[in-house]
């Protein structure tokens, strides 16, 4: 400050008449003095009182007329909340159509090859002519049997494969949703941070946090790279081996 | 391993169990049953002369944790062989597990092998023990 306002002129004029009068021992106007000082003081906090909660209002209105707020938190976020219920179902659905698939397709694959292995074992007798004539028209007959059967279970084989196919239809689907919460979070993020800007000196300092206890269960872990988390399962053995296992 | 041992899959996700009971279908288990949580795994447990628990961690009602807290606290249940398979992947997860007395620790995502390598290392171990 050096070059001194109006308000600090008028202090320093008064003050140094404040002291002269004491001096020179008129006590009566140093009161009157005295008093006219801590007026101006007065005067300076009402100012300042009322800056601030013009600031205030002024900042409490716009969060008021910022529409795109007030939207977030009525519309979008109930939303959100619905569009991420439909991404656990449809991956779920998809997790139980695949799974279907497979273990359906599972006896299909185990009777094509056990059934394989016996006429392989037929036709190598016959092959070494250790058969006789009633036995290789059993065979011939089985193994009719055993084409038809093939062509059945390989149709099977297919169609299921192809419902294994479909049922990854979804990621497209819970894509194009994460996608748009990932947008909602971001438009959250973006006016907490701008309340934060407004109000930031009126707000207490962050506390601590003591959420992390040790057994908080967090659930898969997207950064492997995070400290104290493991990166696979040879991470894991090698800790528990460390301990002893 | 006995192929006929009794196996108990506790996991809240109904297709995790499936998954699951098909991995030990192909490693030739097939006497497999299921729950979707601690609470009514326990039951089950005192109740069926189980041979193998697998389990997983974070569950609602009672975890994979106090699951295996609670088998080891039982007299008769104490010795029960439990693997945990988990999304759970902090150092500190695996140490607490490891204290509690679990007998394998398999993360996820995992692969049929590894699930198998841990049932085989698990069922060396106790049989080195018995011997010893």
């Amino acid at each position: 400050m050096s070059v001194p306002d109006s308000r600090t002129q008028e202090y320093l004029a008064r003050a140094r008449e404040l002291v002269s009068q004491i001096e020179a021992g008129n006590i009566e106007r140093a009161d009157e003095l005295l008093d006219a000082l801590s007026g101006l003081r007065e005067s300076k906090l009402f100012q300042d009182l009322g800056k601030l909660t013009r600031t205030l209002h002024e900042a409490i209105s716009n969060f008021q007329l910022d529409p795109r707020l007030s939207s977030l938190a009525r519309e979008e976020i109930p939303d959100a909340r619905e569009r991420l219920r439909y991404v656990v179902t449809k991956t779920e659905e998809s997790a139980n159509r695949t799974l279907k698939a497979v273990e359906d397709s599972i006896p299909l694959a185990r009777r094509l090859s056990q059934r394989a292995t016996e006429h392989q074992e037929q036709w190598e007798r016959f092959l070494r002519r250790e058969m006789d004539v009633q036995e290789f028209r059993t065979l011939t007959h089985s193994l009719r049997e055993f084409l038809s059967g093939i062509i059945a279970d390989s149709t099977g084989l297919s169609r299921n494969l192809s419902e294994v196919l479909l049922a990854q239809e979804f990621q497209d689907l819970t894509g194009q949703v994460i996608n748009r919460v990932i947008q909602v979070v971001q438009d959250v993020e973006d006016g907490l941070v701008e309340m934060v800007r407004v109000c930031g000196s009126r707000i207490a300092p962050p506390q601590p946090d003591n959420r992390h206890a040790p057994s908080k269960l967090e659930g898969p872990q997207i950064d492997p790279t995070k400290t104290g988390v493991v990166a696979n399962q040879d991470d894991v053995d090698s800790l528990l081996s460390s301990l002893g296992f | 391993m006995d192929k006929n041992m009794k196996i108990l899959i506790v996991d809240d996700f109904s297709t995790m169990r499936r998954i699951i009971k098909g991995l030990l279908h192909e490693l030739g288990f097939n006497n497999i049953e299921e729950a979707d949580d601690g609470n009514t795994a326990l039951p089950m447990l005192k109740a069926g002369n189980f041979d193998f628990l697998v389990t997983d961690w974070n569950m609602p009602g009672m975890t994979g944790l106090d699951l295996l807290k609670q088998v080891r606290a039982d007299a008769r249940l104490g010795k029960l062989p439990v693997l945990l398979v988990t999304a759970e992947a902090k150092r500190e997860q695996i140490v607490e597990a490891a204290q509690a007395g679990v007998n394998g620790y398999v993360v996820k995502p995992f692969t049929a092998n590894t699930l198998k390598e841990k049932m085989e290392k698990i069922f060396e171990r106790i049989a080195t023990v018995a011997q010893g």
